[in-house]
């Protein structure tokens, strides 16, 4: 078997540059459904480890995947924000452990600006299990101070002491700008992978200042406060937009939940990351499946290219098979010589694809955590991929049955007789 | 074994699947062990059919095959295709060689489908490389002056001399050749079967050469005409 292995492996040599052509496009399509596999499950890895330790995240009443989104994910924005009251209401429950509030809707330079309170630093959990850790500096202390992720830090080249004008709304070019308050960076955070990274912490204090002269969007008219004046006014917040709450123990959580939703002054949501996190991943499910069906059918045609060239070469190589019988090639032979050839091709298509996909992951790891905060892991291939390269390569043996089953009959037919 | 024939044929009847009329119809032909034998015949007179009769790639639907005293008949058809590769040598017209391999795996393919070729190889020349090279050098293809090249390099002439080799590979008992020296020019027709002759005789194979050049005859043992054995194309 060794011989018609190495006798398929010769005669793939002899055909270069179509074989060249045909293992390119197999390791394109499976560059594609590796891809679409490891993008999927990086993903969900980095969306499932965003957020850990918190029981509820409360905000007010609108879809819970639409909260879980903007309020951990910076993807969205909140339809209304919550009164101040409730949340103090809420947050002196006798069940309730901690609370963070958290308030959204600025930016800088494209990046969110989140105001909450300096417990934020220390509850805050990602990963099973992990806190946030500070690079450099601390946790705000001045009204003024703000704490800048990871990667707000490396891509616009921050460091302790940056002056940080905060823009009114999203979006990297808003117009209006709170110049007037500008922030100063105390701390770093280390790197976490999670769209903290992506953030510029202030307190719930300093996002207010910027806001005592503004209302519904824009400035007041002819009022106009200063950043000093503003440190004597009561700078607590009229409202939030959403807070995470932990319990003291996780046994209440349903109640709490149920207690929040049935809140009688103000409509609010009380969801549980892990159940809204599922949630997505049910919606998703859809987009998940289309994509995947998608690289599968990249797959098959790149087989059936495959199948096109070896079905097209074989008429050529009919005198080439009537030698092999007349020095003892069976049928047989000649059949595993084809499925071999076709296994080869399919074989190194997809060594070829993985390795080259390696290659696009690391070429391409930083440029997508910067631009899409989705962090590719560069792992040795697991299960899933090492299945996908088998079903690939089993697939490419069927299709190599094919012409297999040609060159049989011609076999059988031609015997020794030499065709054209 | 010199008292037995290497091939002998009894009433044997072919016909193509469908059709009533035999294109081969031989009551007798007898082929002593170590002869070198010319048929001769023309296109149409049914050599093609004999030959596949004699190498076992098909079987007669009447009478008795015996090649080197095995009854072909009785074979299976896989059983059939080891004998082949075990006991026979096949050269033909031209363009014998597989195009992706080298001179010398062109001449060690009969090794890859029988142990029995590559022992026999091997307990002669001492390994399968010297093989090779011995049977290139003694039909007039020095390797070291040639070296392993890719066949597609080779002239017609150098192709029939490796794959005259090839047939000759492991010392099989029966060697065929199939209009061998029709592609080649006249004067190197001569030299290319004297020295195949030499080879045959060196392993004691029988040599069966079908041609329709009747200029050959002289080199043979003896000449057998198709058209007087073969009765269905004369009736």
């Amino acid at each position: 078997m060794s011989a018609i292995f190495s006798l398929a492996w010769k005669s793939l040599l002899n055909r270069r540059f179509t074989v060249l052509l045909t293992l390119f496009a197999i390791a394109l399509s499976v560059v594609l459904l590796l891809g679409v596999e490891t993008v999927r499950r990086d993903a969900k890895l980095s969306f499932a480890n965003t957020i850990a330790g918190t029981d509820l995240i409360v905000g007010a009443r609108s879809g819970s995947i639409q909260l879980l989104l903007y309020s951990v994910f910076r993807i969205g924005h909140a339809t209304n924000n919550i009164s101040w009251r409730s949340y103090q209401d809420i947050a002196a429950l006798p069940q309730v452990a901690w609370t963070i509030p958290i308030m959204l809707g600025d930016s800088h330079r494209g990046y969110a600006v989140m105001g909450t309170s300096a417990d934020y630093f220390q509850q805050y959990r990602f990963a099973r299990d992990r806190s946030l850790h500070f690079a450099e500096g601390g946790p705000f202390v001045d009204l003024y101070d703000a704490v800048i992720g990871a990667e707000v830090a490396r891509a616009l080249d921050y460091t302790l002491g940056q002056e940080i004008i905060v823009a009114h709304g999203m979006g990297a070019t808003s117009f209006a700008k709170h110049d007037d308050k500008p922030f100063r960076v105390a701390g770093i955070l280390e790197h976490t992978g999670t769209p903290v990274d992506r953030t510029v912490h202030i307190s719930l204090e300093g996002f207010e200042a910027m806001h005592v002269d503004w209302r519904g969007g824009a400035p007041i008219p002819g009022m106009t406060i200063s950043a000093d004046e503003a440190r004597a006014m009561d700078l607590t917040p009229r409202s939030i937009t959403a807070f995470l709450v932990g319990l003291e123990s996780r046994r209440d959580v349903f109640r709490l939940q149920r207690a929040v939703n049935d809140y009688r002054q103000e409509p609010l949501l009380a969801i549980l990351p892990g159940v809204a996190l599922q949630q997505l991943w049910d919606l998703m499910r859809v987009a998940e499946t289309a994509l995947l069906m998608i690289s599968v059918c990249v797959v098959v045609a790149g087989l059936i290219g495959m199948l096109a060239v070896l079905l097209a070469s074989l008429e050529s190589r009919r005198r080439e098979l009537a030698i092999l019988r007349s020095v003892g090639a069976r049928p047989r032979h000649i059949m595993a010589l084809l499925v071999s050839e076709a296994a080869l091709l399919a074989l190194l298509g997809a060594v070829l694809g993985m390795l080259a996909l390696y290659g696009l992951l690391a070429l391409t790891q930083g440029w997508v955590e910067a631009r899409f905060g989705l962090y590719l892991a560069l792992s040795a291939p697991g299960i899933p991929e090492l299945r996908i390269v088998a079903l690939v390569v089993g697939a490419g043996c069927l299709a190599g049955l094919v012409p297999a089953w040609r060159a049989y009959r011609y076999a059988l037919v031609d015997g020794m007789t030499l065709r054209n | 074994m010199a008292d037995d024939f290497a091939i002998e044929l009894t009433d044997v009847r072919f016909h193509w699947p469908g059709q009533s009329r035999p294109v081969l119809a031989i009551d007798a032909l007898q082929v002593a062990a170590g002869e070198c034998l010319l048929l001769r015949g023309a296109s149409g007179s049914g050599k093609t059919t004999l030959l596949n009769l004699l190498a076992g790639v098909t079987t007669a639907q009447q009478g008795r095959v015996l090649v080197l005293t095995t009854d072909l008949g009785r074979l299976r058809s896989s059983q059939r295709d080891a004998f082949r590769a075990a006991h026979l040598g096949i050269i033909f017209q031209m363009f014998n060689l597989i195009p992706y391999l080298s001179l010398v795996d062109n001449v060690l393919l009969p090794c890859r489908f029988s142990r029995q070729r590559r022992a026999k190889a091997v307990q002669r020349h001492g390994d399968l490389p010297n093989a090779a090279r011995r049977l290139l050098s003694g039909l007039g293809l020095p390797l070291d002056d040639i070296g392993d090249r890719s066949t597609t390099e080779l002239s017609v002439g150098q192709q029939q001399r490796v794959a005259a080799a090839r047939a000759l590979l492991g010392s099989p008992e029966l060697i065929i050749a199939d209009e061998p020296t029709s592609a080649l020019d006249t004067e190197t027709q001569e030299s290319f079967l004297q020295l195949l002759f030499q080879e045959v005789r060196a392993i004691g194979a029988t040599l069966i050469c079908v041609s329709h050049d009747p200029a050959l005859q002289p080199l043979f043992d003896r000449t057998v005409e198709i058209t007087t054995i073969n009765h269905s194309v004369s009736s």
